[in-house]
């Protein structure tokens, strides 16, 4: 398997995540049938939108919903692969070092004093406080994480488990506290902030989510190359040309970036980005460009799968998707830590 | 040439290394010996650029270190440290490529793929391309960062010399590959590359170099062909008792250590 070229799996996993995308968009509550797709999605590409309730359905609701799905899945993906990168460590995700949590209180801090903030400020950046507040508590909890575990240039894993625990506590009881005095029925809660849905897609969120990932995989792209050689050391990587420290400092605010603005959106979804890159250095590389394209890809895939199963399991209701990427995701992670146990004296988690 | 001057290394108020001023010239291999603590890693580090010394300067052909930006050094000064601890499986064509990383930018050409291929042949990890670099024996790895390090600097650059530093690179193996290894890097020894290895092991250095430098509490205390090497210097730098034999075939110097 190791022999098939990139490309290849690229191609793959595109036609993967098309089918994907097509198949999600067809169940739910309501299913749709693919005649009918087809035909709104042209009046859609046309502009003669049709009226009846399935299309107004399917354009407003289930397509943005899709692709916020999709995007979501890619971003947190990328943003594991460079957390691992960076912490040279396979058992790293943004759920574990703090920045979901950290996002989710900066953005359930806005959701309930959003109504008491007030001032110019808070009207020019309109829709953008969010994702804003987000990024914000995102990136002082991962900073933190960071600082705490990385000694000397080394990270101490045990260390790193352990700041990852403390600070996602904080972060959890900080989000608890603002679900519980919000008095706004609208507020979200403590479940939303937790284990994540995306019942609450529509074009705009969509369309933010849309920019942070692409902008982010695209600048994260550029740093392939530095990512790669930092799994060398960052003595060896220095030796190679690489401003360690700017790449550093970099890393953890792109990976803030992807992570908060769709936490912002969709919750707390914990251990795509553990599996992603997992799965695809299993498949064939621990090279960071491939772990990059293919995590966007995968990632996708992956997480609109797993919306699947929570709108189709319980319907008409939904589960929160949380539940199932915790399913999936948590013996994995147990997986990878007995196997680094029985690797400390081997000195590598995949020898 | 590498021209070091008055160079001062400091962590904390502890001078580690203590007004040096040396040189090295291209075409020798260069070998810097001395005890645990004596400063030999940081005088490394602080000459190949990833030290900021607290004073002097180190130029590299006239040009002082601080004036190359990032890529440029990297172009022209590689290297190997003792061996790199990996947690991620990476295959040996993969590290190799590596050392080709500061000359290009998005896709390697190909004659960044010839360079690789060349060095696998010179060190003769041909065969091993594909494998996890994790799988391997530790002889096996020290020649894969070695022929990174050589892909790093295999051109010369048009407006100087190249320069290969080796630090402690053959503490980890076994003498079959000491021996091997210290052939191999006196087989570089060409006009165009300044060749410095820091070693710990006597002999082996007295074997291969063609000048020593022996440190000791941060400072040079001796330099030169092996011919200055006594039981004195010895005793002086390890506070060792050692006595030096002549080779019966070759009359090669051996220190035997009481």
């Amino acid at each position: 398997m190791k022999r098939i070229p990139f490309h290849i799996y690229y191609l793959v996993f595109g036609l993967l995540l098309l089918l994907s995308l097509i198949v999600s968009a067809r169940v739910g509550a309501v299913s749709i049938g693919y005649d009918h797709i087809i035909v709104f999605l042209r009046h859609a590409l046309t502009g003669t939108p049709g009226s009846s309730i399935e299309e107004q359905l399917f354009l407003q609701i289930r397509l943005p919903r899709v692709l916020l799905c999709a995007l979501t899945g890619a971003s947190l993906s990328v943003a594991g692969a460079l957390m691992q990168a960076l912490f040279r460590n396979p058992i790293v995700e943004p759920g574990l070092v703090g920045t979901s949590s950290g996002a989710a209180l900066g953005a359930a801090f806005v959701f309930v004093m959003g109504k008491s903030l007030s001032g110019a400020w808070v009207d020019a950046l309109g829709p953008f406080l969010l994702p804003l507040a987000a990024f914000v508590g995102g990136g002082l909890a991962t900073w933190l994480v960071y600082r705490l575990s990385n000694v000397f240039g080394k990270v101490n894993v045990n260390t790193l488990l352990l700041a990852g625990i403390a600070v996602n506590a904080l972060a959890a009881g900080g989000t608890g506290f603002f679900s519980y005095i919000a008095r706004d029925p609208q507020a979200r809660s403590i479940v939303f902030w937790h284990l994540g849905t995306l019942s609450g897609a529509d074009w705009t969120n969509t369309g933010i989510v849309a920019f942070s990932t692409i902008v982010g995989i695209g600048l994260s792209l550029r740093y392939s190359r530095a990512l790669n050689a930092l799994l060398l050391g960052e003595t060896e990587a220095a030796y190679l040309g690489v401003n360690t420290r700017q790449l550093k400092t970099r890393i953890l605010l792109l990976n803030t970036f992807l992570v908060a603005v769709a936490t912002s959106v969709v919750g707390v979804i914990s251990f795509v980005g553990l599996i992603v890159p997992h799965i695809l250095r299993l498949l064939k590389s621990s090279d960071n460009r491939w772990l990059i394209i293919g995590s966007a890809l995968l990632g996708a895939i992956l997480l609109n799968i797993a919306d699947m199963l929570a709108r189709v399991i319980v319907a008409p209701s939904e589960f929160p998707i949380g539940v199932i990427t915790a399913f999936a995701g948590a013996p994995v992670f147990l997986f990878l830590l007995i196997r680094a146990g029985r690797q400390q004296q081997k000195g590598g988690f995949y020898a | 040439m590498l021209s070091i001057e008055n160079l001062v290394c400091r962590i904390g108020d502890r001078t580690i290394v203590d007004d040096i001023s040396i040189s090295f010239q291209p075409g020798r291999l260069h070998v810097i010996v001395g005890p645990n603590g004596s400063g030999k890693s940081t005088f490394l580090k602080a000459f190949s650029g990833e030290w900021t010394p607290a004073a002097g300067h180190v130029t590299y052909d006239g040009v002082g270190l601080s004036k190359f930006d990032r890529i440029d050094l990297a172009r022209r000064r590689a290297v190997m440290t003792q061996l790199p601890e990996l947690h991620f499986p990476l295959s040996v064509d993969e590290i190799v490529m590596m050392g080709r990383y500061p000359h290009f930018s998005f896709r390697p050409s190909a004659r960044d793929r010839d360079v690789c291929r060349h060095v696998k042949r010179l060190l003769s990890i041909d065969e091993l391309g594909e494998r996890d670099y994790l799988t391997l024996s530790g002889g096996e790895r020290q020649r894969v960062q070695f022929a990174r390090a050589l892909a790093q600097v295999w051109e010369t650059p048009h407006d100087g010399a190249r320069y290969l530093f080796l630090d402690e690179p053959v503490s980890s193996l076994d003498i079959h590959y000491q021996h091997q290894f210290l052939r191999l890097a006196r087989s570089l020894v060409k006009e165009n590359i300044v060749l410095i290895a820091v070693l710990h092991d006597l002999n082996l250095s007295l074997q291969y170099a063609d000048r020593m430098v022996f440190m000791k509490h941060g400072r040079v205390v001796a330099e030169g062909a092996r011919d200055i090497v006594t039981a004195e210097l010895v005793h002086r730098v390890f506070d060792v008792e050692a006595r030096l034999l002549a080779d019966p075939e070759g009359g090669r110097p051996v220190i035997v250590f009481a």
